[in-house]
């Protein structure tokens, strides 16, 4: 047996194969060929098994979804053996002596190119299907795996670090638990685990290794420990733990229907961070009331390229359907930082915590965001939408943002198409400088929602990526409450909501200080909703209240 | 050699759906079967270039069908077209 000690991210145990994560994103290498029948044979045997695939793809989406679920990866195939397609792959590879790999690479530009440049939003998103498909072909033929995961059963994920980008493309049904290299506790595999409800350990280094690949596994999450081959006193003591977790989840489904409201009467709303539309059935499964922090980021890291008004439209709207009228909070495109997408060609920055990201790159690249307040306004007739800004240090900012918002409403207007003319405009407070001046920006917004993620980084000047500054990275520190207690006087003298939104919100040991210093909502995982109720419903405000804020 | 013309009804005009049925359907038959578009033509049997011909609602096209079967690929072919398209 083989214990090794991490730092438990996320809780839960979970007990199963370890699996290697395998990257998609192999660079693809342009060779000369001597042999062109043989590359040929290569790209025949890969586009085989590549409509093989997707024929296993069609029947999964028929006997789920029916007929035209199915047909979408037919359409896949047909690409796939389609005449042309095939004759340029064929002419590249035969003339130009180029490998496989790089022939369907340039043969996959070449088409994408062709519906990108038609006069069709339909046909100019059909380049993404080519590229699909392309990008099928070429993973078999470097070996990569689509999605990550080529495993029948579910597995403990180990990766050295998971990017944004990869972590959407995971085949989530095949994860029990994550076991990472490096990472912190708001790392993008910390935030998932946690949405998804299974266990994550971080910082293992290099103790856990390749050769434990498909050896049976349990990792503890609340103890941050990952066991290897466990003697049999271990793994029952284990199963039992597993067991006492599902009991104690089940006490805690009792809550489904109970206000979130304190012994003397206080309430709270409870909301949820969420990451993809996917996600919406996790918020609803745990009788959250609203989704208080929607990251738009995931619509961005999916694309190879600008995504569409549409696309975008399409994808707010069904959250907002799916929700039902409860409110959703859509953040604004935050990338840059610790989110970095190619195509935006950000330059590469010293400093990117503190450089151009999110909201800044909004204001000096208007396109980008005008496509995405458009694709919102249009979805906002569908449910009840608020919008909400990040990384905002800035009253101007803010008053340009909303400008936007305008522009947006008039061009619409123009164009006849319908909006919500109740839409709520927020901002995240993550900066020092916003908390400072809370007073000035609560004239311009209809609530704040504090990222106390960021806001502990930029007030304790403590990077939240690096996993060595553990006990400095301290979001309990008095700064960062004192802060939030700021924030929320200034909200309530302007009569405003206040939320939290950060990992904080789930923190059981401080949500007494949450509620005596007056914030309005706590945004958190989905999995995090019922046991927060469960702890509102212990306290007893007016008891703590005084002594929590003379301590403060 | 036979031939019709159907002015496409669709909303959305040849997209990937009915251009892939298109397909499937084409291939029941040893005929060559083209599309026509103006001056543009291309083999139903493809399709990319059937959806880059990028045909619209109320565009009118040409379908010829030559070979063996066509008497019956013809007509299947454009029972399929008012049926889906």
């Amino acid at each position: 047996m083989i214990s090794i000690q991490g730092k438990g991210v996320s809780t839960g145990v979970a007990i199963g194969p370890l699996y290697f994560y395998k990257r998609t994103s192999a660079t693809i290498t342009r060779e000369t060929v001597s042999d062109t029948a043989k590359e040929w044979d290569r790209f025949k045997a890969a586009q085989v098994k590549a409509i093989d695939q997707l024929g296993e793809l069609a029947e999964k989406a028929r006997q789920e979804a029916g007929d035209s679920a199915a047909l979408l990866f037919e359409t896949h195939q047909m690409m796939a053996e389609d005449l042309d397609y095939e004759e340029s792959i064929q002419t590249l590879i035969q003339d130009e002596k180029l490998n496989a790999e790089a022939a369907v690479t340039d043969t996959a530009s070449q088409f994408a190119a062709m519906f990108a440049a038609m006069d069709d939003p339909y046909m100019q998103a059909r380049a993404a299907d080519v590229k699909d498909v392309s990008s099928r072909i070429i993973g078999i033929l470097t070996g990569a795996v689509q999605g990550g995961i080529d495993s029948k059963v579910p597995v403990i994920l180990a990766a050295d670090d998971l990017a944004p980008s990869e972590t959407v493309q995971l085949d989530k049904s095949k994860i029990l638990g994550f076991v990472t290299e490096g990472g912190s506790g708001s790392s993008h595999t910390a935030i998932l685990a946690r949405t998804m409800g299974i266990p994550a350990i971080i910082g293992v280094g290099d103790q856990v290794k390749k050769e434990f690949e498909g050896r049976e596994v349990i990792i503890d999450g609340s103890l941050g420990v990952v066991i290897i081959d466990s003697d049999a006193t271990t793994k029952s003591q284990m199963v039992a733990k597993k067991e006492e977790q599902r009991k104690n989840r089940e006490m805690l489904e009792l809550l489904k229907g109970r206000a979130n409201e304190t012994k003397d009467g206080h309430s709270i709303r409870i909301y949820c961070n969420i990451g993809s539309p996917d996600d919406v059935s996790a918020v609803l499964g745990n009788d959250a009331g609203g989704i208080g922090l929607f990251r738009s980021e995931f619509l961005y890291l999916n694309c190879d390229d600008y995504p569409t008004e549409d696309y975008q439209f399409e994808a707010y709207k069904k959250v907002l359907s799916d929700m039902e009228g409860r409110e959703v909070i859509i953040r604004t495109l935050d990338i840059g930082a610790d989110k970095q997408i190619d195509y935006f060609d950000l330059p590469k920055e010293e400093n990117p915590a503190m450089g151009n990201r999110a909201l800044r790159i909004c204001l000096s690249r208007p396109e980008i965001f005008l496509t995405q307040l458009r694709a919102l306004y249009r979805a906002s007739v569908f449910g009840k939408l608020s919008i909400m800004f990040p990384m905002v240090a800035s009253v101007w900012e803010v008053k340009e943002a909303k400008k936007m918002c305008e522009r947006v409403k008039k061009e619409l207007t123009e164009e006849g198409k319908a909006f919500s003319d109740d839409v709520h405009i927020g901002i995240m407070i993550e900066t020092p400088a916003a908390a400072m001046i809370s007073d000035r920006l609560a004239k311009e917004v209809d609530f704040f929602s504090c990222g106390t993620n960021d806001l502990t980084q930029y007030t304790l000047a403590c990077d939240r990526q690096n996993a060595d500054l553990g006990r400095f990275f301290d979001p309990h520190h008095p700064a960062v409450l004192r802060l939030l207690k700021l924030v929320a006087d200034n909200a309530h003298k302007n009569n405003i909501w206040v939320g939290i939104c950060g990992e904080l919100g789930a923190d059981l040991s401080l949500t007494e200080t949450f509620l005596s210093i007056g914030i309005d909502e706590l945004s958190v995982s989905p999995r995090s909703v019922l046991p927060l109720r469960q702890k509102v419903r212990e306290i007893n405000v007016a008891s703590v209240k005084d002594k929590i804020l003379e301590n403060l | 050699m036979k031939s019709f013309e159907y002015t496409i009804k669709d909303p959305v005009g040849i997209h990937a759906r009915p251009a892939g049925l298109l397909v499937k359907e084409v291939k029941n038959y040893t005929s060559t079967v083209t599309i026509a578009k103006g001056e543009k033509a291309v083999n139903a049997l493809k399709l990319m270039a059937l959806m880059g011909m990028g045909i619209k609602q109320g565009d009118t096209v040409k379908v010829t069908v030559e070979g063996a079967d066509e008497e019956t690929a013809a007509a299947a072919i454009e029972a399929f077209f008012n049926a889906n398209l």
